[in-house]
Order: structure tokens, then sequence, then C-alpha cells
């Protein structure tokens, strides 16, 4: 994808759903998600159609995206309210990108042809990984023949436009089981890949076993593993337009890329994030809080900041580096290669400038981009003046 | 006035924890020097980090007055000591003021190196010391054996031995009369010049130094035009009197008494502890003897972790120099560090209650540079330089030859420890001298060691090789030339000079391999591999590498979450502001710290 495409989604509207409910958590899951609380989904549902209907009407939307959680959870009809609410209040461009994230291990094909039915022309499976053992280490409930199964059931469904998430580095994976999984994940044809590094985060059942002694994923392993997936993945003719993600050309994550692009996305659902109108917002976080709130008639929002014209211009670099196109250059920029942080980073082949952007050129490393970008202060603003 | 014959001056020599600062609490109750209601636990020991870890740094002095079974009122003055090696020079003075000293030792741990010093300095200064047994009621409590050990030091019979406990009070009658009857009343000429010893100084906010002083001969009055012989200086005596324990101003101190003397100076360095206080009108012709400038022996530098408390901790040691005039310091300037000030100590324990103090009641944040001694370096030319800091070694072409101080080290053991400690005491460069037994189960090792062996980390080995049971005391003696060497840690292929030591060249590639390893383990992954090398001059004796990092970044952005993201990164970056840039490599300051920790190693 060239720059001028990519920069190009920054015009784009998006909208985010977060659907929480899941049949079990996953051990290492960080996200606002439930399990057990399926009784809860015609309330939470009514609840999120509500708070949309409540949205000060808006473009039509080029992509929506519903995440998790494990949207296919929900019954199909539930998520046709929402949708027909998008529709209402947004309405929904012609040739929208309209995805859905699914579990391979209940996404049978009446279930595919439900969900293509209500309007979802795209489904990413959260795979995770074509080894069984890992998979059983990760807490997942499917087996790799379900995956298969699951992209089956949605191509005679109709789908036509399918990711796999695949995390890595778990101590329990080996290179060999990582390159296996990559096979049959690429053998299975998709038109997207996300790989994920398995991320140990506090407050979670994994978190807290590594804390207590259990073996953690070794960053170096972790490396080893991506630049196997980048090899792999390149020669089976994806292409990596972000830190994570792969796709066929023209096959990227339109959502995401509006994220990534600075473009406006709403947010709905309890711990949704979204920005608009120069405004970064969040929900609550708890379901039983978003859905109080919400249905005694006041806003859902935990929080929110405006964002100023320099804070838009580090938020540029902050998302828009993630990318492989990277960003143009711009005052931000600029003052990042001033730095001596920058110039370290220049220097280390991490950054890099190539005709009028700048680019990431070492993806593992783009925290430490981000750390600096975050640092950075305004080009024409003076400090506390000992500088 | 008081008649010299009822005077009793006498200190109390205990090691740490053996129950003094509760046996003064005691005495202060019997005789009546405070009621009950005044009674603070442990009243004599004031200053807070005194009373947390039980141990006394300025002496403190009380007036008591005891109605003997004689029927006669005595005064005792009791001059409470130091307990510990670094200060044993106010030890000295201390003693100095008085006729007797009372030797106590805890009824279970017995006799320690530090209480055992102490007596020796007693002995030696002619006093007539009175061995006692504390804390009899402990359930471990051992008397016939400490008993033994103690006239084993003083001579004597284990059955004349004081037993007592300060805590409930068993056995106090008994010492009061045993001090009247053994302590010889002071035999000052009160016909002759005054002489008296300032003995101790502290500073009060309002009424600047007061000096502790014993009067030797003559008379001070109030109002006297007074001169100190050592500083040269003439102050009146502004206000005199006895302490009891609270200033009750009096018109004179005669000949034998104790107490207080304030004339209006307001800086601790004009006044001298061991100086001689005389009149001007009058001048006695001869000080008393002994005094002697307390010299620094271990130097480290203090560094604030933020460069901004610069200033707040040059004024924090202005102020505990108030109260210490020990304490010494000049500015230093390392690369890694910054700014800061290499600070002399009188030793180990000196530095670190200074640094505690300073981070506790001053609220630094410090780092401290490994302790140093004071070297002497022979150059070509025939010049001897003292040298504080490692960085201050001239180079080798310049140099003929380099001295180092040694310590005469004593430590007491029971004997099941030897082994150990002569291994240790041997790999450390010890000449080992004489073994005496106190009893069959404790033993006196004498031994010569250089300082700079034992300013790191020797105690915390010795005790944890002998399970907390051996002590340790030394005091200084003579230089000797040493094979040193200098040896650098190099970051990236720099210098860092806070990391640089002088060391015995056979000692050099275990020192530069413990700190290169050390530091692969503290310094976190760079952008880049970082070489951590050892070297003596140009040539390396030790490397390691910290490998370039090569995964940092957060593997997904979820759902939009920007501001999650930030605020995370956000603490990374704080974090980072504790960095400090060595070259171009970012080392935490905990690394500093860490890495000059003592070994935990045997």
């Amino acid at each position: 994808m060239t720059p001028a495409e990519a920069d190009r989604f920054a015009h784009s509207a998006a909208a985010y759903v977060h659907i929480p409910f899941c049949s079990a958590v996953c051990p290492y899951c960080d996200f606002a998600v439930v399990a057990g609380q399926d009784h809860l989904a015609e309330r939470y549902v009514s609840a999120v159609c509500a708070e949309i209907d409540r949205a000060e009407p808006w473009r039509q939307l080029d992509a929506i995206y519903f995440g998790g959680g494990t949207p296919s959870h929900l019954a199909p009809g539930l998520l046709g309210r929402v949708l027909e609410a998008l529709a209402n209040n947004h309405g929904i461009a012609g040739g929208a990108e309209i995805s859905l994230e699914a579990n391979p291990e209940d996404f049978s094909i009446d279930r595919a042809r439900s969900i293509r039915h209500l309007g979802f022309n795209r489904v990413s499976f959260g795979a995770q990984s074509f080894d069984d053992d890992v998979l059983v280490a990760l807490g997942r409930r499917h087996v790799a023949q379900h995956i298969e199964g699951s992209v089956d059931n949605a191509r005679t469904a109709g789908f036509d436009n399918l990711s796999i998430d695949l995390i890595f580095g778990a101590p329990e994976e080996s290179e060999r089981s990582w390159e296996d999984s990559l096979e049959r994940a690429a053998a299975a044809e998709p038109d997207h890949i996300s790989c994920y590094a398995l991320t140990v985060e506090s407050g979670t059942p994994l978190g807290r076993s590594v804390r207590a002694g259990a073996p953690a994923p070794e960053p170096d392993v972790q490396a080893d593993r991506y630049e196997t997936a980048d090899r792999r993945l390149t020669a089976a003719g994806l292409e990596r337009y972000e830190v994570s993600n792969w796709s066929r050309p023209g096959h990227e994550c339109r959502y995401n890329l509006t994220v990534w692009a600075q473009g406006e996305y709403e947010a709905y659902g309890n711990g949704a994030h979204g920005f608009r109108d120069g405004r970064r917002f969040r929900n609550h976080r708890r379901i039983d809080a978003y859905m109080s709130k919400i249905e005694s008639g006041e806003s859902p929002r935990s929080g929110h900041e405006a964002i100023s014209e320099w804070d838009a211009e580090l938020d540029r670099l902050f998302v828009g580096l993630r990318r492989s196109v990277g960003v143009a250059a711009g005052s931000g920029t600029e003052t990042l290669l001033a730095t001596e942080e920058g110039k370290a980073l220049a220097s280390a082949g991490v950054l890099a400038e190539n005709e009028g952007r700048l680019v990431v050129a070492r993806p593992l490393l783009t925290d430490a981009v981000h750390r600096s970008v975050l640092a950075l202060t305004p080009p024409n603003v003076e400090t506390d003046g000992n500088a | 006035m008081t008649d010299q014959s009822r005077i009793r001056n006498f200190s109390i020599i205990a090691h740490i924890d053996h129950g003094k600062s509760t046996l003064a609490d005691r005495l202060l109750e019997k005789t009546g020097a405070v009621t009950e209601r005044e009674m603070r636990e442990q009243l004599l020991d004031s200053m807070d980090l005194e009373r947390e870890r039980g141990i006394t740094i300025k002496a403190q002095t009380v007036r008591l007055d005891y109605e003997a079974n004689d029927g006669q009122t005595y005064v005792l003055n009791l001059i409470d000591t130091p307990g510990h090696v670094d200060f044993s020079y106010e030890v000295s003075r201390s003693l100095a003021a008085c006729e007797g000293a009372l030797l106590l030792a805890d009824a279970a741990q017995g006799v320690q190196a530090q209480t055992l010093a102490n007596s020796y300095l007693a002995i030696d200064a002619g006093l007539e010391v009175i061995p006692a047994i504390n804390k009899i009621d402990l359930p471990a409590a051992d008397p016939d054996r400490v008993a033994t050990e103690l006239t084993g030091i003083i001579g004597g019979s284990p059955n004349d031995v004081l037993r007592m406990s300060a805590k409930t009070g068993e056995g106090v009658d008994d010492l009061l009369e045993t001090l009247v009857k053994e302590v010889p009343p002071p035999q000052g000429d009160p016909d002759a010049p005054l002489r008296a010893l300032v003995f101790d100084s502290y500073f009060d906010a309002y009424r600047g130094v007061v000096c502790y002083v014993r009067v030797v001969d003559g008379n001070l009055d109030s109002g006297d035009s007074l001169r100190f012989i050592a500083t040269k200086e003439v102050h009146d005596a502004n206000e005199i009197g006895f302490l009891r324990p609270k200033a009750q101003p009096v018109a004179t101190l005669g000949p034998g008494d104790v107490g207080y003397l304030i004339t209006g100076v307001k800086e601790i360095d004009r006044i001298k502890v061991g100086d001689t206080v005389t009149s001007d009108r009058r001048p006695a012709p001869d000080p008393l003897p002994g005094y002697d400038e307390p010299k620094p022996m271990v130097f480290s530098g203090l560094f604030p972790t933020d460069g901004d408390d610069f200033e707040d901790l040059r004024e924090a040691l202005e102020k505990l120099r108030l109260n210490d005039s020990s304490l010494m310091w000049e500015p230093e300037t390392s690369k890694a560090l910054g700014f800061g000030f290499r600070c002399g100590f009188l030793g180990l324990l000196h530095m670190e209650i200074v640094r505690e103090r300073l981070e506790r009641e001053y609220d630094l944040d410090l780092v401290a540079t490994a302790p140093s001694v004071a070297y002497r370096v022979n150059m070509n030319d025939g010049e001897v330089r003292e040298i504080r800091s490692p960085q201050d070694l001239p180079e080798p072409t310049e140099r003929r030859s380099i001295t180092e101080p040694y310590v005469k080290a004593m430590i007491l053991t029971p004997t099941e420890f030897v082994g150990p400690i002569l291994e240790l005491a041997t790999s450390r460069r010890a000449v080992v001298g004489n073994m005496n037994y106190l009893s069959p189960e404790r033993v006196e090792l004498d031994f010569e060691i250089p300082l700079g062996e034992i300013v790191f980390d020797f105690f915390d080995i010795l005790k944890s090789r002998t399970k907390g049971y051996a002590s340790l005391d030394y005091e200084p003696a003579a230089y000797r030339e040493a094979d040193l060497v200098k040896v650098d840690i190099l970051l990236n292929a720099q210098p860092v000079d806070a990391f640089s030591a002088i060391v015995h060249r056979d000692k050099a590639q275990d020192y530069g391999k413990k700190m290169t390893g050390r530091l692969r383990t503290l310094i976190p992954r760079q952008l880049f591999d970082v070489p951590i090398q050892a070297a003596i001059g140009g040539k390396i004796i030790s490397r390691e590498t910290v490998k370039a990092k090569r995964k940092d970044v957060t593997a997904k952005c979820y759902g939009g979450d920007i501001s999650r993201k930030k605020k995370l990164l956000q603490r990374q970056k704080e974090g980072k502001k504790r960095m400090k840039m060595v070259g171009s490599v970012e080392v935490p300051q905990e690394a500093f710290v860490a890495a000059l920790q003592v070994d935990d190693e045997l």
C-alpha cells in the first residue's frame, strides 16, 4: 500500500462496537470482557443501541468493527440490531468494511450465513495457534481443525475478506510449532494475518502466575518468532503494513487504517475508545456501570480529552509510526530528529527517513520511538528556561 | 562548690544494646534526678537515630546526687560515652574526664570487641574499671561465664563482679555503693590556675556552641575571660552550670566538677573537643595532655540522585556539621554522577550514620560511591601526595610507590569461628598476630590489615560467617607500601569514574569480574550492544556485554485505546528520568547503588 493510500484514511469515518461477552476468559486477556453473563446480552445490546441513537448525527461510516470479547458469541439477531442502529443514525457508506471478530469453536455454517446475511463482510478469527498444545496453554477452547473448518464455513457463507489472528512466543511454543502455525495459517489463504506477541499483563491470570514464578515469554525468542513470521508471510504473498499486521495488497483492515491515519472513529459499548471532533473519549469499562449510566440517561463516558494542535501532531506520529509507510515529515518529525534521543534512534537504524517520510525501520523497537515522541516539547515553546 | 572527696566521675563502657541507656535511666530515677513522670524511656539517647539504632553518638552527661549508706551525699557525674569504635576519639576524651569506668557486659552475649577496645582505653587512661554484668534476668543469661571473661580482661575474681538488671532495678543499689567506694575522688589543685578539659560540645540553635567541661585544677567562674589553649581563642564564660540533666546555671565550677560552658561562640569549628580551657588573666603554663585532631579515615563521594538537590545536600551537610565537627567534605565532580561531595568519615559506622541522616532527616536521595581510604603516593620527584579518591591517583609513570593505611584490628569471637575468620582475614591480606583466650569459649584475635580491605564489606562477611557472634574493632596503625592498581570500569569504552577503585594487584581481576558481572545484570539493554570492561591502564582484564535489545513494542494498540497506551509509555518514560547518561548509555540510578553494594556472596 502506498503512503498516499494509507494517509487517505485520515478522512474516513469509522465506528467501533465493543461486545464484551465470551464463553470463557482467556488467561492472558486484558480487555473489558465478561464470561457467563450471556443473560445480560439483550440488555447490553439495548444499551449500545441507545448510545448509538443518542450520538450526534455524523457522516456515513466507511468502516465498522465489532471487537470484543467475542462478537460471534452473540445471537445474530442482536448483532443485527446494532448494525441497524448504526445505519439509522450514521448511515453506512456503500462498500463499507463491516468487520467482526469470531472464535473458531462455534463458527458454524449456519451462524456464518446469518452473520453474512446481516451485512458483515469481513471476519477476523481468533485462531492464535495451530498447535493444539499451545492452544491449551493459551486457555483456548478450540483445536486447530476448528480454524480450518471456520474458514471454510465463512467462505461457503460468502465472506471474501478473512483474517486470522495468531499469538506467538508462549513458553510452550517451539520455533518448529510456530513455523507450522504460520504455514497452516497461510495455507488457509486468508486475506489478512495479525501476529501478536504474547504479552503478560498484570491483573490477568497469566500475570499472576508469572509473578508466582511461571515461565514468562522471552523477548529475544519473541523477536526471533517475529522475524520468522515476517519472512514466512512475505513469502506467502502477504505484506506487512503495520507492526503486527500483514495482508494481501488491498485487504488491509480499513477500520485500523483509519485509527492509524488519525481518522475519526465513534466508539460504542463498555470500555470502548473513540476519537471524534477533536476529542478522544472512553466509556466506562465495567459492563454494569456502562449499562446503568445509559439506562439512567447519563453519559457512559468515563473520560475524554481535547486534542490540541501539538497533541494532534504527536498523535499523528504516535499512531502513524506503527505503519510500514510511517508518517509524512512535519513539525513533529523534525522536532524528534533534532533531539538526542531521536538522533540516537536514527543512528541505531531504528528511525529512517525516506522520500519525505519518517519510518520505523525496526518495527520491534517501535515503543522506544514512541517514548521519545511522548517526551517531545513544541518547537517554539520555551521550556523551564534552563535548557 | 563541691568538696572533691565527695565527687565521683565515671563513664559506662558497654556494647550497643547491652543496656547502658537503661542503666543510666535507672540511675537518674534512683537518685531522683528526674521524677517518674519526666522519665522518658532512655532519656540520655536523645537523637532519633540514636534511639532507633540503640547507639550513642554524642556523649551525654548528667550530675546525680546520691545519699550513700554512710549517710553522706555524693555527687556522681555520669559521663556517657559513644559506644562505637568510630568515635574512639570522643570516647577517649570522655574517659579523660573521669576517674572510673563501669564496664558493663550483657549476661547472655558477653564482652564484645568494641567494649574490649574501650576497656583497654580506660585501663590505659589509668581509670578504676569496675566490671558489671547486666540483664541477669534474661533466660539465656550466663553470668558466671561472662564474669570469667570480664576478669580475664581486667583481672580480679569473678565472684566480685557486680550482677544486676537495669531493667528490673535488681543490683542497682549495690552498684551505686560500689561506685562511691571504688571510684577515686578527683584530686585537683584548687589554688592552681584553671585547667578544664572540653570533652564534648554540641550546637544549640539559641545558645550557640555548648561545651561540656571537666574542671581539673582551679575554679571556673561565671563571667571569667577564658583562653582556649589549642585554638588560641579567648571567650567569656557567659554561663556555666550543672547538667541535672536539665541545665542549672551556677556561679562556679570547682576542681573535679563536670558541667557545661556557654561562651556565645556560634561556630562549632572554633571549639575543639579535647582542648584545655584556662583563665586569660592567669593562664596555666601547660595544657592537659592529649589534644588531637580526629582524622577522617574513610572517604566516599555523596551525590544527589537529582542534580537539582546539590545545594540542599550542601546545606544538610553544613547543618550536620554543627554537631559533628569530624565530618569533612569537599566538592567533587563525577562524569557519571554529576556534582556532589567527597566526604571524610571517622569510620564505617560514622559514614553510614551520616548517609542515613542525610536521607532521612533531610529527605535527600543519594548515591554513594564505594568507600575509599587515604593513600599516600610517593611521586618520582620525592613529593608525597595523599589521595582520597581513585580518580586522583597519578599515572604509574609519575609515581614510585603507593602506601596504604593499615589498622590494628581485633576480633572477639566464640572459638568455633576462629578458622573461618582467619581464612577471611588472610584473604584480605591481614597479618595475623596474637590469639588471646578470654575464656575457654571466647578468643580475641589480633591482626594488622589494610583499612582498604575492610571498608567495603568485611564487617558484613564477618557477621555472616560467624552467625553474628564475632565483633570487630580497629584502630589506625602505620602506612605500608603495597602493589596497588587502579581498576577502571568502562561502559561502551567510556570510563565511569564512580566505579573506579584502587585495589591490590592480586585482587584486580576479581574486582573487575565482579563489577562487570554485576553491571551486566543491572544495565538495561540499549539500542546497541554495550561492552562493559574492567581495565588497568589500557589493559582490559574482564569483559561482559549487554546485548542490544531486540524487542520493545506493544503487540497491539487495542480498539483505538491510544490514551491508555500513552499513559503506559509515559510511566516508562518517567522511570527513565532516573537514568544517568554515561556517554550514550542509559544507566539507572539503582545500578550505581546496587553495583556498589556490599557482597552478599560469601
